[in-house]
């Protein structure tokens, strides 16, 4: 097995530069390596595998040599036990040589001697073999033949006499040597498919895990757009993958969504602070008595004062475009938040001659963040009456559908044409036309968070089509729950 | 009045500290969390205006926990940089009786301290508030003014009784949206002046002498005298 080479060929690691401990990165130990410890429970099971394969063909070669042997010798000391019973002590002897003569093998080996053992009757060994005496079945070496061969031997017992049956095993012997050498050329060729098999198992592994490793350390050394290539398989690995770069996915969305965010922080608010800055200079230099240097200094603190509010936009748009606030999600009934809400600015309504119409239901259910989504209707309504001249009305309706709830607010203003409404929920956008009202550009941006944040979405018309002041017509869509 | 200021950046906590002074308060100024925290249990304060994140390992927040649960019910006014809603909640179940975000304009944070220094007594709640002569009962919750009914709607009901409730102190907008409507948002535009005027009309016409006054970069003032 290729010992300590490199798990992974990965692209000089950046990110090894730059910490301290540049072992981070590196290939895993040997011992330490998953790939690794799989080779070597792949071996493991594959060498006991070829164990008990092995302990079965024995058992079923070798071993049933030795117990035909066994039988055999078992059936012979029968049948001579039979014959003395029947036939007495000659009749054995007379049997044993008939047995001896038909033995075209010359495997049989016979001996019955008396009772003391000095006298031979029949057989082919010519001495008692000392084991005898202790056991009714062995093995030893006796003289047959003229050779010193290995035999089975079992003892029979017979009053008044000696009798040994048995086998020489010379060419059993032989064959349990051929099996043995067998097995251990295949054990031999077992252990190296193992290990090559680990190798592999472990090569396979690495090769598949390393568009990941490489991805993550790109990604680890500054590369956002790096994504892990897919084999096409579509196994576990293709799985790991996709769900990485599903992940991969969301937080590029959000790091645009931050650096948009920042952008916009940049661009928008040093218009304001440059024009306060300006101001302030212009002031130290020019002001020609207190009073102007006064008034001067409090509109620098009114522009701060705004540049801080939009600030405070800004940062609730974040809030609710990370979706952090999803954990504060309660259910709650918008009708009073609506009627709250309507009752706010139904006295700004009235001061600018306009009339507030509401049309709620009993009861709106619903699940959400009702702080965020009562700011997102006062947005709404802000607008409307910023938009709608003295004389007009703005209408605030809400119902439940098949698919949600809808709140919707209308006004009679000039409305915003197509390409506006395609802009309107974007950071700092102003219509041209309400370039000359207050306003900071942002209280659509939240409107349009607040409706993401719950999974629904804001939905921008005209409320009368076809007039010279068609009106807007901004509804909120929310799903159910 | 004694209030204690826990403020690390000196520019601020000098800013505050002067202002208060100014208001006729006396002032004691710390930076640090730890000695804030030895100056407020050892040492009787009317009120303590806290910084939410302190150094020293004592923030705002573990400040007030620790006083609280040592049965120390002293008003806390918090000051954060921290503006997202949750801070705000933090704060104000820890034990803060109000929460100021920065940045912010003086007038608010003295308005502020003057309606935590001088809240009313919860032991006696009045039935009736007076001021000079208009009247406002809160339990048949009629208004008037000379003895003259005046018809106000529930909300503008309420915005009356908390400027009576706090006469003769700044009520801001900001305070006023917060308490009268329970809303921790900046409007785009200043809805409050729109309701306050209206108010104003209905309290003040007719009367020569006005009881709700504009407090020129503050908020609003209910007050006798004129």
């Amino acid at each position: 097995m290729p010992d300590n080479t490199p798990l992974l060929r990965v692209p000089p690691p950046l990110t090894a530069r730059r910490r301290a401990e540049p072992g981070k990165l590196a290939p895993p130990r040997l011992l330490k390596s998953a790939g690794f410890r799989f080779a070597v429970l792949f071996a493991a099971m594959f060498a006991s595998a070829a164990i008990a394969l092995v302990a079965v063909l024995w058992w079923a070669t070798a071993g049933a040599l030795d117990r035909q042997t066994d039988v055999a010798i078992r059936a012979d000391a029968v049948a001579l036990s039979e014959r003395w019973r029947e036939a007495g002590q000659n009749a054995v002897a007379e049997s044993i040589e008939e047995r001896l003569a038909v033995d075209v093998g010359n495997e049989a080996i016979y001996l019955l001697m008396d009772a003391s053992g000095s006298l031979r009757l029949a057989g082919n060994i010519d001495r008692w073999p000392p084991e005898a005496a202790e056991r009714a079945w062995f093995r030893t070496v006796v003289r047959h033949d003229g050779f010193e061969v290995e035999a089975r031997l079992h003892r029979v017992d017979l009053p008044g006499l000696r009798l040994l049956v048995g086998r020489d095993e010379t060419e059993r012997e032989m064959l349990r040597r051929l099996l043995t050498e067998g097995v251990i050329w295949a054990s031999g060729a077992v252990i190296l498919f193992a290990l090559l098999g680990a190798w592999l198992l472990r090569s396979v592994l690495q090769a598949r895990l390393r568009p990941a490793f490489r991805t993550a350390a790109a990604i680890g050394g500054g590369d956002l757009g790096s994504r892990v290539a897919l084999s096409g398989r579509e196994d576990e690995f293709d799985r790991l993958a996709q769900t990485m770069n599903a992940m991969l996915d969301h937080i590029g969305t959000l790091m645009v969504g931050v650096r948009g965010v920042s952008d916009a922080i940049a661009h928008d608010l040093r218009t304001p602070i440059a024009r306060a800055r300006a101001k302030l200079e212009d002031a130290v230099g020019a002001a020609r008595d207190e009073a102007a240097l006064r008034a001067a200094i409090e509109e620098g603190i009114a522009d701060l004062d705004n540049i801080s509010r939009i600030f405070r936009a800004l940062l609730r748009i974040a809030e609710a475009e990370a979706g952090a606030r999803r954990a504060a999600f309660a259910p709650f009934d918008l009708v009073p938040v609506l009627r709250d809400a309507a009752e706010l600015y139904e006295a700004s309504a009235e001061a600018r001659e306009q009339r507030l119409e509401v049309d709620l239901p009993q009861q709106l259910a619903m699940v959400g963040d009702r702080d965020l989504v009562l700011q997102a209707v006062a947005n709404l309504l802000d607008n409307a009456i910023k938009f709608t001249p003295p004389g007009g009305s703005v209408r605030l309706a809400a119902r439940q559908t098949a698919s949600g709830l809808v709140i919707a607010v209308s006004d009679d203003g000039p409305g915003l044409s197509p390409a506006d409404r395609a802009q309107a929920g974007e950071r700092f956008f102003r219509a041209d036309k309400a370039r000359a009202t207050p306003g900071s550009g942002l209280g659509l941006s939240l409107v349009v968070a607040v409706a993401h944040l719950h999974g629904g979405d804001l939905l921008l018309d005209d409320a009368r089509a076809g007039e010279a002041m068609p009106g807007l017509r901004a509804e909120l869509r929310f799903p159910l729950p | 009045m004694r209030i204690l200021v826990v403020e690390d950046d000196a520019e601020v906590a000098r800013f505050v500290k002067k202002g208060l002074q100014e208001a006729g308060h006396k002032v004691e100024h710390t930076g640090s969390g730890r000695d804030g925290l030895f100056l407020a249990a050892s040492e009787p304060f009317d009120l303590l205006v806290l910084d939410r994140m302190l150094p020293g390992g004592v923030d705002g927040v573990r400040l007030v926990e620790t006083l609280r649960s040592q049965g120390n019910r002293t008003p806390v006014l918090f000051l954060s940089a921290l503006s997202a809603v949750d801070e705000r909640v933090k704060g104000l179940k820890a034990g803060g009786d109000d929460y100021l975000t920065k940045p912010f304009a003086f007038a608010e944070l003295l308005a502020r301290v003057e309606v935590l220094s001088r809240r009313p007594s919860a032991e006696v709640p009045a039935t009736k508030l007076r001021v000079a002569d208009l009247e406002l009962d809160l339990l048949s919750r009629n208004v008037a003014r000379a003895g003259k009914r005046i018809e106000v709607q529930p909300r503008e009901f309420r915005l009356l009784e908390h400027l009576m409730r706090h006469a003769g102190q700044v009520v801001t907008r900001t305070m006023l949206l917060e308490k009268v409507w329970d809303y921790h948002f900046d409007p785009q535009t200043n809805v409050i002046d729109v309701h306050v005027s209206r108010l104003r009309q209905k309290i003040d016409r007719g009367f020569d002498k006005p009881l709700i006054h504009t407090v020129r970069n503050a908020g609003y003032m209910m007050r006798d005298e004129p």
